[in-house]
């Protein structure tokens, strides 16, 4: 047993060396990216009003129009790619992406990963959508019972862990909105920011967002590891939007409520 | 055992070699709780996939003839279309139209889970191919031992139970072992249908830890070594039924 899974570990060390070494011999993407005259983004596609599909298909919202600003900044045109929470760093790894703007929470393992530029550009906790007839008031009363959620996010451990519910995890929002509507679960753990949205929805009238927001916690864009001169590009570009109350004015734009995190950082940066 | 986990705590602090399902307990209970529910979807699947194998041959033999279209129509649907497909249509579309029960949570549910549903679109999806492979068995049955079977008095019923489907075994065990072990590696599917599986929980480590690599390394071996057991214990049944001068 032992030995065997001494094999095993040196297969993953010398697959994990193999990894880091590919990585280090790359150009400035910012080069890169001039020279295609394309920046390739990867934004929410399923996530209103962050990043949704309008009647035509195309992604639209409040992080595209972000990384419009990005590609207006380098005088590129913007190609949206669509990413879900369980590939999107993947896909920054793997350069299908050159910059990363999906609703991703920043946390300290993820920055071992990719490059989470500061200072944060939003924030949101973690909330419940759930039928107003179960009337649910405190975490705790998930307890063993079924709560959908989505494969990849956070806080799925969190929320089986420390309140017991059972996560049911799916691929993608609709397949858990459906999943919630049909009765396979009580309630659909997932960020309050976009349950907010969905509450306003006419499908969705008999649902409530009914717990204390736990777990409020920065959002954080990123770019490649190593990619220093992007990320400082990033950097002052976050400062700006803060500063000029682009934020607040796309919260409006796209009818989300002005955050307190938003209104604090114009406030910092003004 | 304790200093077992901590090596590999160790481990990552010092390679970054991350394996939580070892060291962490909360993951370390997850994973073992999937390995288990691969395993239970998996058996459940394998007996009623062979279950219907071997009654479909034998209604495919049939005099009447609806019942013969009736059973090709059953294959001929689930033999073309992809498995995921008929996965999502039972879980999204057959699952809302069913009545729905009250929960002990004051709730109501859809009468079948999810789980209900992956064995009961796994075992028909290989069970389809169960039919055909069960008939091309009673098919190497000579004619003339059926017409002995017959001359004797057996019934049709029988003559299938006593005489064909214990010669058929013998000849479908390397195609049926063939089917099985597809079937093994298709129960990673229901992770689409949120079935707490063992991939679906490697998919829930590797989003909490970041550590993708490792755990497609641990997969890959995972369903090695299972599928290792399954034609090991398969190839032993061949030989343990295996009749001197019958076959090859």
């Amino acid at each position: 047993m032992i030995k065997s899974v001494m094999k095993s570990v040196a297969v993953v060390a010398a697959v994990c060396a193999f990894a880091l070494t590919s990585q280090t011999a790359q150009a400035d993407v910012l080069d890169d990216i001039k020279a295609a005259g394309v920046l390739k983004v990867g934004v929410k596609a399923d996530y209103k009003p962050y990043g949704f599909l309008d009647p035509s298909g195309a992604i639209i919202g409040i992080e595209p129009d972000l990384a419009k600003d990005v590609a207006d900044k380098l005088g590129v045109t913007v190609e949206y790619i669509p990413v879900v929470s369980s590939n999107r760093m993947q896909f920054l790894e793997q350069g299908k992406i050159d910059l990363m703007i999906a609703t991703m929470t920043d946390k300290p393992d993820r920055r071992k990963v990719v490059s989470i530029v500061d200072p944060n550009y939003y924030s949101s906790g973690t909330n419940i959508l759930s039928p107003k007839k179960f009337g649910f008031k405190e975490w705790e009363d998930l307890r063993d019972k079924p709560v959908c959620g989505i494969q990849g996010a956070f806080y799925n451990k969190r929320t089986s862990q420390n309140f017991g519910a059972k996560i049911v995890a799916f691929k993608g929002t609709a397949e858990a909105y459906a999943a919630l509507q049909q009765g396979n679960c009580v309630a659909f753990v997932y960020d309050d920011s976009a349950i907010v949205a969905k509450t306003k929805d006419e499908a969705f009238a008999d649902y409530e967002m009914p717990l204390p927001t736990i777990d409020d916690a920065p959002w954080g864009l990123a770019v490649r590891l190593g990619e220093d001169g992007f990320h400082a590009l990033m950097s002052d570009m976050i400062k700006d939007w803060h500063k000029s109350g682009r934020i607040l004015e796309l919260e409006t734009k796209w009818g989300v409520a002005n955050t307190p995190f938003a209104k604090a950082m114009h406030d910092k940066f003004k | 055992m304790e200093t077992f986990y901590e090596w590999f705590r160790v481990l990552y602090d010092e390679t970054g070699i991350n394996l939580p399902f070892i060291y962490d307990s909360y993951d370390r209970g997850r994973m073992f709780d999937g390995f288990l529910l691969t395993i239970k979807l998996s058996l459940v699947c394998l007996f009623f996939s062979i279950i219907i194998g071997m009654i479909g041959a034998w209604l495919q033999g049939s005099p009447l003839k609806w019942t013969r279209r009736i059973v090709n129509g059953y294959i001929q649907l689930f033999r073309n279309t992809p498995p995921l497909v008929q996965l999502y249509f039972f879980y999204f579309a057959i699952g809302s139209l069913l009545p729905k029960v009250a929960t002990d949570y004051g709730g109501e549910a859809p009468l079948l889970g999810n789980f209900a549903w992956a064995a009961i679109s796994l075992s028909f999806f290989a069970g389809a191919f169960n039919v055909e492979i069960f008939r091309s068995g009673v098919e190497a049955v000579p004619d003339s031992t059926v017409e002995a079977a017959e001359a004797l008095g057996f019934s049709r019923l029988q003559i299938y139970k006593d005489i064909t489907l214990p010669l058929a075994f013998r000849v479908v065990l390397p195609a049926l072992n063939n089917n099985l072990v597809n079937l093994v590696k298709t129960t990673t599917l229901a992770y689409a249908i949120a079935v707490p599986e063992m991939l679906y929980e490697a998919n829930q480590i590797w989003s909490d830890n970041v550590n993708v690599t490792e755990m497609m390394l641990f997969m890959l071996l995972a369903y090695f070594v299972l599928v290792g057991v399954l034609v090991w214990a398969m190839n032993s049944w061949e030989r343990a039924m295996k009749i001197p001068g019958y076959g090859s």
